[in-house]
């Protein structure tokens, strides 16, 4: 592999610099990305679960996780980390993810000043694993046209300007970020732009030198000349000449080490980078470039030459024919003023001609032909998945049990009563609404989550009831007022039945049955009643179908089991509160002899 | 940020600390004092604990991050015979010493004002050896020899063991490592000595980041070590974890180095206080060519190409940098700080001076908003800069930086400054050409 980008890269983004982020975003769109370079943010404080960031004139959400390997996880293709964590933390943020097997191919590391032990064990930490290491204290690098990293290259129109937007044909490798701009800018006025540009960082110890880059550059066919900018200080410059000599490197390299100031005064004056000082006389700006010079390498007079001697090997190596012209490419421009939207919607559209349901129109659901239910219907507006049969089958067995359970409970109770007082259907149902809650339907919920809880936590079922008791807690989907071991709920009897039959596995279920038969042997009642059996049973859906347990916990804390129940049931209150209205019943009033009046003279305070 | 030489005595300091911890089966009794005076050690002599400075005979010498001391004839340790000094004799030589400027072989000069004092420790020349540890390349290299004191330098190479230790090698190859390379010359009484005390060495000063850390001689009588003279420099960058651990180990100048300026160490606590970089030091004071240059590397191009162009590298007055987003204030600072000094001397041959206020194109830093620190400060010594005779040459490229340009350029012809801006299209340092052109 020779060029380092293409404009499939993607990158996992190290921290939440929307700046940064927002203008590698503004590159994409510029230079016709088909996906943004950017796959996703790893934030370790933020609560959120998305950023949002302009794509020209629209706005895209990139996902942001609280650590490097749950992104990985999701994004194996994003093999580039862009670590903008601070010196105290960046050397952890690189070896955690060096130690992610086979998701990244380099990383770049932006903070200055890491400990120098830390940098050289983290680069060499890389090197061990095959992960390029650049930096760190860089501002990145950049393949013109395909991806480009961070703040490389300044404002979109600098680097419209410095041609940067697409393909040149120079490999540029420079040690720091402010001139590595400055260059982008001569080679683009001098000759065609850059092809692929790495500032290597001004730490004295980074992860890829001057030679990588460019052994991996004269390896690149796009590549056809190098650029060097080298400082006073180290010996890496050397390397370089030793390539050039043995014929590794055959390209024409123009080189200048800067920092020949450094001759005319004492130690004592840091000319520059943490790496720019010259411990012998090798290592000075002057010794370098006359080394390059008499190996044959392309070495101005001064840095204020440099860009005739760019201009002399452009010129040159288009006379040869090495380099065609360029067809410049279309660009699509960031317009000027964004507004920022105020709500999101990523379930349903009505933009187009028909409404859809997650990309489904809705006339390719609703007729029975479709073979969509309404499990269906709800897979999709709920969870944005199609969901196999039997899971939807499961969603309509849930909804078709739960619609009601009589008069008496209740939720059905106050929408009789507000019914009767002459309330409309809305009012009456969410009177009946406003009563579930932890007391009354709420079970699904908490059996759900404490069965799971257990579950992940691999309790027995004699610590999962001893931890309940601890914790001073009923459990939630045990317990019926009438039926027994002896007397089924037969409600709960169909949907184990339907789950041992149907789904690919019933884990969480066959946890809660061993429960069952602890609490049972208590007290005959003491059953997995169908709240419990629920939701136990949606946790084991979720799993079947591929969910990883951070997502089922989230449906779990949003509601989702609650809203099922809500669904369901308000087919029942409704029904309750039709049937008042056609029977015409008078207003209810409770009956004094059934309240016992307690009620003595307030005292005065 | 970059390794930095601390004083004998906080390396003594470091050791003492962590000794029980890293060198255990040794003994060293941390016995050193650091005096800038006589009247300084005279009155430690009457400190509890220190009473060792009246009771034993005494070694002295200037502790200023120079070496070489012993043939610089700067080590006091006999007046007749070697370990007769006393306390009264040390306190006279010191203050001698702090009496005149003192010129090294080496040329530095200065004048000496740190000293560190110990116990005379009589041995014997075979039980001086040499430790060093410092980072070659990638590696960190271990120097071993048995022998110590000014001769290990002559003839280094026949007499000096290397050891290469790789950044990831284990505790157990790092043993066997230096216990294959232990120095012929030991004696066999203390060689299994030599060899756990090198591993622990070693140890100590990778756990202590320090950047270069030397003992010569180490000298070791039995399980008494003695550390005679100390060299260490600390990795800075490692300050962050390392703060407890370094005994508040201070980093001063180097020795001939004048001491920083007023306006130099300005700059250096608004820098430290900043989350931008700002950077400035005087090379001549008197110089015709003052440099506001944004940005480290393009720093470093502006003094090269002023030296190259001007042919004369004492018109180069200062050095410096101000990078990474300074905000508005902190700019201004900085250029009223270089404006002072550029406008407290004429230039003695009458001609104008130039102000280059210089930069790469930037890559997140907004120019204009650094500009607007720069006009203000403009407006402060515009009368100064008049009176001497000023012209101004700026380049920048960046974010906002059309209206920079144009802003500075208004200011300074409403303040009836010269100046000439340009923008990237110029080359970047080709508005020192100009300048000397002109």
């Amino acid at each position: 592999m020779s060029a380092l980008f293409t404009q499939e890269t993607q990158a996992i983004f190290w921290n939440l610099n929307t700046s940064a982020i927002q203008r590698m975003l503004d590159y994409d769109y510029t230079i016709n990305r088909s996906k943004p370079s950017v796959a996703a943010i790893v934030a370790p404080t933020s609560n959120n679960k998305f950023e949002k960031f302009f794509y020209g004139a629209d706005e895209i959400m990139v996902p942001v996780f609280r650590n490097t390997a749950d992104a990985a996880h999701a994004y194996p293709q994003a093999d580039i980390l862009l670590n903008f964590a601070s010196f105290r933390t960046a050397y952890e943020v690189s070896m955690e993810a060096i130690g992610i097997k086979g998701q990244f191919r380099m990383i770049m590391v932006t903070a200055e000043g890491i400990p120098e032990r830390l940098a050289r064990k983290m680069n060499q930490a890389g090197r061990d694993a095959g992960v390029v290491i650049i930096g760190p204290a860089t501002v990145g690098g950049i393949a013109p046209g395909a991806f480009k990293i961070a703040n490389i290259g300044g404002t979109i129109e600098n680097i419209i300007a410095s041609k940067l937007h697409r393909a040149g044909s120079c490999g540029l490798v420079t040690r720091s970020g402010g001139l590595f701009n400055e260059l982008g800018n001569i080679i683009a006025m001098h000759a065609d732009g850059i092809a692929e540009g790495i500032a290597i960082g001004g730490d004295r110890f980074v992860g890829s030198v001057f030679i990588d880059n460019l052994l991996r550059m004269e390896d690149n066919p796009h590549v056809k000349y190098l650029v060097l900018l080298g400082e006073v200080g180290g010996l890496e410059e050397y390397k370089v000449i030793e390539a050039v000599k043995s014929g590794r490197i055959k390209k024409p390299v123009i080189a200048w080490c800067i920092g020949t100031i450094a001759k005319y005064f004492s130690s004592g004056v840091q000319f520059g980078h943490a790496g720019a000082s010259a411990n012998a006389d090798a290592e000075t700006a002057g010794a370098k470039n006359k080394a390059m010079a008499e190996a044959g390498l392309h070495v101005p007079a001064s840095f204020n030459d440099l860009p005739h001697t760019i201009a002399r090997v452009y010129t040159m190596l288009c006379e040869q024919g090495v380099i065609e012209k360029i067809v410049e490419p279309e660009l699509r421009s960031i317009p000027k003023i964004r507004r920022g939207k105020e709500f999101i919607c990523t379930i349903s559209d009505d933009r187009g001609d028909e409404a859809t349901y997650a990309g489904y129109p809705i006339s390719s659901v609703a007729t029975p032909e479709t073979g969509f239910g309404i499990g269906d219907v709800i897979a999709l507006l709920w969870f944005k998945k199609r969901y196999p049969k039997w899971a939807t089958d499961y969603l309509e067995t849930v909804i078709k049990t739960v619609a009601d359970h009589g008069p008496a409970v209740s939720g059905a109770h106050n929408a009789k009563v507000t019914a009767r007082a002459g309330k409309d259907v809305i009012s009456a149902l969410v009177s009946g609404l406003l009563t579930i809650g932890p007391r009354f339907g709420g079970a699904i919920d908490d059996a759900a989550r404490y069965f799971k809880y257990a579950n992940d936590r691999g309790m027995s079922p004699d610590e999962f009831l001893e931890y309940m008791k601890k914790e001073g807690k009923t459990i939630s989907g045990i317990g019926h007022r009438v039926k027994s071991v002896r007397n089924p709920d037969l409600r709960v009897s169909g949907l184990k039945q339907y789950a041992r039959a149907h789904f690919p596995k019933t884990p969480l279920l066959e946890f809660a049955l061993e429960v069952e038969k602890i609490t049972t042997s208590k007290k005959d009642n003491l059953i997995l009643n169908v709240d419990g059996t629920i939701g136990v049973l949606m946790v084991d859906m979720w799993r079947s179908l591929g969910y990883s347990e951070d997502e089922i916990d989230t449906f779990i804390e949003t509601g989702t089991l609650n809203a099922l129940f809500v669904v369901g049931r308000s087919i029942g209150f409704i029904g309750h509160i039709l049937d008042e209205k056609r029977l015409g019943m008078p207003m209810y009033r409770h009956p004094t002899d059934d309240i016992l009046y307690n009620v003595t003279l307030a005292d005065e305070l | 940020m970059a390794q930095r030489g601390i004083c004998e005595y906080d390396g003594k300091a470091i050791f003492s600390k962590h000794w029980g911890k890293y060198f255990s089966g040794f003994h060293y009794g941390f016995r050193s004092v650091s005096v800038s005076s006589g009247d300084e050690l005279r009155a430690k002599a009457n400190d509890h604990g220190f009473e060792w400075l009246k009771q034993v005979p005494l070694v002295a010498k200037p502790d200023m991050l120079f070496g070489k001391r012993g043939k610089n004839n700067l080590v006091l340790y006999k007046t007749k015979k070697a370990g007769d000094v006393t306390l009264e004799d040390a306190a006279a030589w010191i203050d001698e010493k702090i009496s005149y400027k003192t010129i090294l072989l080496s040329g530095q000069k200065g004048t000496l004002n740190r000293f560190i004092v110990e116990p005379f420790t009589p041995h014997r020349e075979d039980q001086e050896y040499y430790i060093s540890a410092t980072t070659v390349g990638e590696d960190d290299v271990l120097y071993l020899s048995a022998e110590g004191g000014m001769e290990v330098e002559e003839g280094w190479e026949k007499k000096v063991n290397e050891v290469i230790i790789p950044i990831m090698m284990d505790e157990a190859n790092i043993s066997h490592l230096i216990r294959a390379n232990v120095p012929e010359g030991i004696p066999a009484e203390n060689k299994e000595r030599f060899i756990t005390f090198a591993e622990q060495f070693y140890t100590f000063y990778r756990d202590m980041n320090f950047a270069y850390l030397e003992i010569n001689p180490i000298v070791m009588i039995g399980n008494d070590m003695h550390i005679l003279d100390l060299v260490a420099r600390l990795d800075d960058t490692a300050g962050f974890m390392m703060k407890d651990a370094w005994c508040e180990a201070a980093f001063p100048t180097a020795f001939g180095m004048e001491d920083q300026s007023v306006e130099e160490k300005a700059i250096a606590e608004a820098d430290a206080k900043s989350g931008a970089s700002l950077k400035l030091t005087i090379l001549n004071p008197m110089g015709r060519i003052w440099t506001m240059v944004a940005g480290g590397g393009a720093s470093v191009v502006y003094a090269d190409t002023i030296a190259d162009l001007s042919g004369n590298v004492s018109d180069l007055a200062n050095y410096g940098e101000y990078s990474g987003g300074p905000t508005t204030d902190e700019t201004r600072f900085y250029a009223e700080t270089v404006l002072d000094l550029m406008t407290r001397h004429k230039d003695p041959k009458g001609r104008d001076k130039i102000l280059i206020i210089g930069g790469a194109i930037a890559n997140f830093t907004d120019v204009a908003k650094t500009f607007t620190g720069i006009i203000q400060a403009l407006e402060v010594y515009a009368d100064k800069m008049k009176a001497i005779g000023t012209r101004i040459y700026v380049r920048r490229g960046g974010p906002n930086y059309e209206k920079g340009l144009k802003e500075i350029k208004e200011a300074a012809d409403r303040l009836g400054l010269y100046i000439e801006v340009y923008g990237p299209q110029t080359h970047i340092t080709d508005i020192v050409r100009m300048a000397l052109e002109h």
